[in-house]
C-alpha cells in the first residue's frame, strides 16, 4: 500500500518551472530513492513534499490524506518527516537540546527519555557530546545528529535528503549503515541522493530525475543495471 | 555620595531601556524585521494606564490592564499588518512598521488630543539612607527590572516554547520540520515584546507622569540603538546595551556643561560602537544562506 503518493506534481520559482509534473509513489517499508544531477530537482521536490515550498499544481497524499501544501509543522505531526539538505540543526544549542526539538510534538516525557537512550545508543558520539553546543560538532557528528533529532519525532516515514553530501567516505558507509538500520526497526525511507551506487544498493525502487521531470525507473537493481544510469550517474 | 544616585538611577533608567530593547531584539531575532512601532505600544500602555487611573482604578489594576491591552494590540497588529508580508521584501516590512507607528500615535491623537496630560497614582515617593535620597520608583524599577530579565533568559533557555523562539531564530524551515508552528511562535514573540514595552511605559511614567501622543518615540529609538549597540537579536545584548545607555544618559545629564548633549553623546556612542564592532558588543556574524 502506498504511504506516500505524488500524482503531477509541477513547482514553480517565479517564472521558472522547476518541477513538470512528477509522479511517483513510496510504499510502505520500502526504501526508495530519487536520483539525479544537480539542479534535477530533487531537493525541490522533497520540500514541496513537505510542504516547505509551494506547490503549484498536483497532489500529494499521506497515508491516504491529501497533504498538498499543507505547513510543515503539520505534516509532521502526521508521522512524516525530513532530515534536510546541509543537515541544518540549530547551531546554538546544545546536542541534547537539538534532539529535544525533534521530540517537540511529543507530550510523553518517559517516552522521549526512552527515545532519546535509543538514539545515544545509535549513535555514542553524540551521547559523549551531549552538553556541547552542536554548531561546534564535525560535519560528520552533524549529520548523525540531524538524522537523530528526526528519528526523535518517531517518523513512519522518514525522508533524506543528500544526507552523504560532503563527507569522508568511511562517514558516508556509516550513513547508509544506520539508514539501513532505521529501515529495519520499520521506518519507510524517501532519499534522495547523488551518490547513486551506494544508495541504489540499499533501495528497493528509484526513480531518476532530470530537468523536474521522471525520466526513469525500476527497482534498486534494474538501475544499478542500467547501461543509462552507469553513463551518467556511476561513473562508468 | 552623588555618583551612587547617579549610578542607581543610571542602571534604573537602562533597565526601562533594556526592557523595550528585549521587544526589538526578540522580534528582530524571530520574525528578522524591525518594528518601528514597538516604541508606540510604549505610548498606548501609558495612555491605558492614563485612562483607567483617571477613572479612580488601582494603580496595580490600571498597570495590568495595559499590559492586557498592550499584549492584545501587539498581537493583533502582527496578524493584520506584519503577517501578510511574510516573505515580502525586508524593505515593505520597515515602511509598513513605520505606518502603523504613525497610525498608532495619530489614533492617540484622535482620541485623546495633541496636548501633554499628566498621570496620577504613580508616584511612590522617596526615602533616605543618610544623606542619600532614593527615589521608590527608581528600586521598583531597578528590581522589576532584573526580576524580568532574569525571568526571560530562564524562559528561553529552559521552556519548551523558549527553545522553540531559539529555533525559529536560527532556522525557520528546520524549525518547521520538528514540528514548530513558526507563526504562533512570532506570535508569542510579539506578545511578550508588548508586555514588556508596557511595563517599560509604566516604569517611564513613574519618573515623569505626562504622557503625549509621541510619548514613545525617545525611548523607543534609544532602546532600539541600545538593541543594536549589544547586537540585534541578542538577548543579552540589549540588556547591556540598554544599561549601558541608561547610565550614560543619567551621568551626561548630571553634568550641567554637558546634560544638553545628552541624547547626542547617546547616539553618537551608537555610530562609534557601529564602526568598530557592526555587529554590536554581542551581535553574531550570520551567514547569507545559499
Amino acid at each position: 500500500m502506498a504511504l506516500l503518493e505524488v500524482k503531477n506534481l509541477e513547482v514553480y520559482y517565479g517564472v521558472i518551472q522547476a518541477i513538470k509534473g512528477i509522479s511517483f509513489e513510496v510504499n510502505k517499508g520500502e526504501i526508495v530513492t530519487l536520483i539525479g544531477a544537480n539542479g534535477a530537482g530533487k531537493t525541490t521536490t522533497m520540500q514541496s513534499i513537505m510542504g516547505l515550498i509551494h506547490a503549484r499544481a498536483g497532489e500529494v497524499i499521506y497515508d491516504g490524506q491529501p497533504i498538498t501544501n499543507m505547513p510543515a509543522h503539520k505534516i509532521v505531526r502526521l508521522g512524516m518527516t525530513q532530515v534536510p539538505e546541509g543537515r541544518r540543526i540549530f547551531s546554538e544549542l546544545t546536542v541534547y537540546e537539538n534532539l529535544l526539538m525533534g521530540a517537540y510534538t511529543k507530550k510523553d516525557k518517559a517516552q522521549i527519555s526512552e527515545d532519546l537512550d535509543e538514539i545515544y545508543k545509535i549513535f555514542p558520539r553524540l551521547l559523549e557530546r551531549k552538553n556541547q553546543v552542536a554548531g561546534t560538532l564535525s560535519g560528520g557528528e552533524q549529520q548523525m545528529l540531524a538524522m537523530g533529532r528526526a528519528m526523535m519525532s518517531k517518523p513512519d516515514l522518514l525522508m533524506l535528503d543528500e544526507p552523504s553530501m560532503g563527507l569522508s567516505p568511511l562517514l558516508v558507509d556509516q550513513v547508509f549503515e544506520i539508514i539501513k538500520h532505521f529501515h529495519e526497526k520499520g521506518t519507510t525511507i524517501l532519499l534522495v541522493e547523488q551518490n547513486a551506487n551506494k544508495s541504489l544498493a540499499i533501495s528497493d525502487r528509484a526513480y531518476v530525475l532530470e530537468n523536474g521531470k521522471i525520466v526513469l525507473s525500476g527497482t534498486g537493481e534494474e538501475l544499478l543495471a542500467s547501461e543509462d544510469i552507469k553513463k551518467a550517474y556511476l561513473g562508468g | 555620595m552623588n555618583f551612587i544616585t547617579n549610578l542607581i538611577g543610571g542602571l534604573s533608567l537602562g533597565g526601562i531601556y533594556a526592557m523595550i530593547a528585549l521587544g526589538y531584539t526578540m522580534v528582530y531575532g524571530i520574525a528578522k524585521m524591525l518594528n518601528f512601532a514597538h516604541g508606540d505600544i510604549i505610548m498606548v500602555g501609558g495612555y491605558t494606564i492614563l485612562v483607567f487611573t483617571a477613572q479612580s482604578v488601582h494603580p496595580l489594576i490600571a498597570i495590568a490592564l495595559a499590559i492586557i491591552f498592550c499584549v492584545g494590540l501587539g498581537v493583533v497588529v502582527e496578524r493584520v499588518a506584519y503577517k501578510p508580508l511574510r516573505g515580502a521584501s525586508p524593505l515593505a516590512v520597515l515602511i509598513t512598521a513605520i505606518g502603523v507607528s504613525y497610525l498608532l500615535q495619530s489614533l492617540a491623537q484622535m482620541f485623546f488630543g495633541s496636548g501633554t496630560k499628566m498621570v496620577t497614582g504613580l508616584d511612590l515617593g522617596s526615602f533616605n539612607i543618610g544623606s542619600l535620597k532614593i527615589s521608590v520608583s527608581t528600586i521598583v524599577t531597578l528590581v522589576s527590572c532584573i526580576a524580568v530579565m532574569v525571568a526571560l533568559n530562564l524562559f528561553v533557555k529552559y521552556t519548551k516554547t523558549g527553545r522553540a523562539m531559539i529555533a525559529v531564530s536560527e532556522d525557520k524551515g528546520a524549525a518547521q520540520l520538528m514540528g514548530i508552528n513558526v507563526n504562533l511562535i512570532i506570535m508569542i514573540t510579539f506578545a511578550i515584546g508588548s508586555a514588556l514595552a508596557a511595563l517599560a511605559g509604566t516604569f517611564y511614567l513613574m519618573r515623569s507622569p505626562s504622557i503625549y501622543s509621541t510619548f514613545g518615540s525617545l525611548p523607543g529609538i534609544k532602546a532600539f540603538s541600545a538593541a543594536v549597540i549589544g547586537g540585534i537579536g541578542s538577548i543579552p545584548g540589549a540588556m547591556l546595551g540598554g544599561i549601558l545607555l541608561g547610565v550614560v544618559e543619567v551621568f551626561a545629564n548630571s553634568v550641567s556643561a554637558i546634560a544638553p548633549y545628552t541624547d547626542a553623546i547617546e547616539f553618537a556612542i551608537l555610530i562609534i560602537i557601529l564602526l568598530v564592532k557592526p555587529t554590536g558588543f554581542l551581535g553574531k556574524k550570520r551567514r547569507e544562506k545559499v
